[in-house]
């Protein structure tokens, strides 16, 4: 059986922490993700950061902002690393259902993230 | 001139310089000076993902950013030029022979030897000195990480 998926977190500020707090808060430990911050960092030390979250495993870099450092950082960190895909525009929900799927090939489980993260958003009320 | 922004940030095109500049000043255009970038189809593919389909893209060598400049500036759209360094944007000031008035230091983050000036600004005594060097081609160099933060003069940085 091989090893589940990592998901790594990569966000502006504080993002990252708080979004694995509140999957923890919600969904317990076991949720196989790593939160990492872009605070004060060029692409090489972000890419530095990826590649000590990742540790050469297969993975998920669930980026903030399209468009963002974090983005064209984890877009660069994919080139070289086969079995890890990229999401953008990371929300709590595409997360939480992440954590119960960690063992999906790394392709299925993005594609399977950009949908439940489209689909999480929406309005209430009139 | 239709360059509002001459901009050195080491993260090149990314969120500041698309939404925290882009979008109160209009930018229809964004100019990525950088040999590296330039030459690598991959790279340039991945900055044009990630910008807004309503903002153009350009990618230029040093070299050629120099000879291009007069076009962007009588481009009617405004734009930015961004370079990821300073001798980057030292070598289009000298190229642009004093079209370029004002420079704006957006980010060059820690790397060993730098220390730090302000939370996204951090120099070897170098880089200082070439900063130095470029505000003394009467280039007014100023450093502002998004149009709300404090813009902090050269000589205020370097204090």
């Amino acid at each position: 059986m091989s090893e589940p998926l990592v998901g790594v977190v990569l966000a502006h500020a504080e993002v990252a922490e708080a979004l694995v707090s509140a999957v923890r808060a919600i969904a317990g430990d076991d949720h196989g993700l790593v939160p990492v911050s872009n605070t004060g960092c060029d692409r090489a030390a972000i890419l530095a950061r990826l590649e000590a979250a990742v540790g050469g495993r297969a993975a998920v870099i669930f980026a903030d902002l399209p468009g963002g450092s974090c983005a064209f950082s984890a877009g660069a960190f994919v080139r070289l690393h086969p079995d890890v895909r990229v999401v953008t525009g990371v929300n709590l929900a595409m997360l939480l259902d992440f954590a119960f799927h960690r063992g999906l090939p790394a392709a299925d489980a993005a594609a399977r993230a950009v949908e439940t993260g489209r689909a999480s958003v929406g309005g209430i009320g009139r | 001139m239709s360059i509002d922004l001459f901009r050195i940030d080491d993260r090149l095109i990314h969120g500041q310089v698309v939404v925290g500049w882009g979008q109160p000043m209009g930018i229809e255009f964004i100019v990525l000076v950088d040999d590296e970038v330039r030459a690598s189809d991959w790279e340039q593919e991945l900055y044009r993902m990630g910008v807004p389909p309503s903002v153009d893209v350009a990618f230029a060598s040093v070299e050629e950013a120099a000879a291009q400049l007069v076009a962007w500036e009588a481009d009617p759209r405004k734009g930015i030029v961004l370079t990821g360094d300073i001798d980057g944007m030292a070598a289009l000031c000298a190229g642009a022979n004093g079209a370029i008035t004002r420079v704006n230091l957006g980010g060059i983050h820690y790397r060993e030897g730098r220390k730090e000036r302000l939370r996204y600004i951090y120099l070897t005594d170098e880089e200082a000195a070439k900063l130095r060097a470029l505000a003394a081609r009467n280039v007014e160099i100023t450093a502002q990480d998004v149009p709300t933060g404090k813009a902090v003069p050269l000589n205020e940085l370097m204090a």
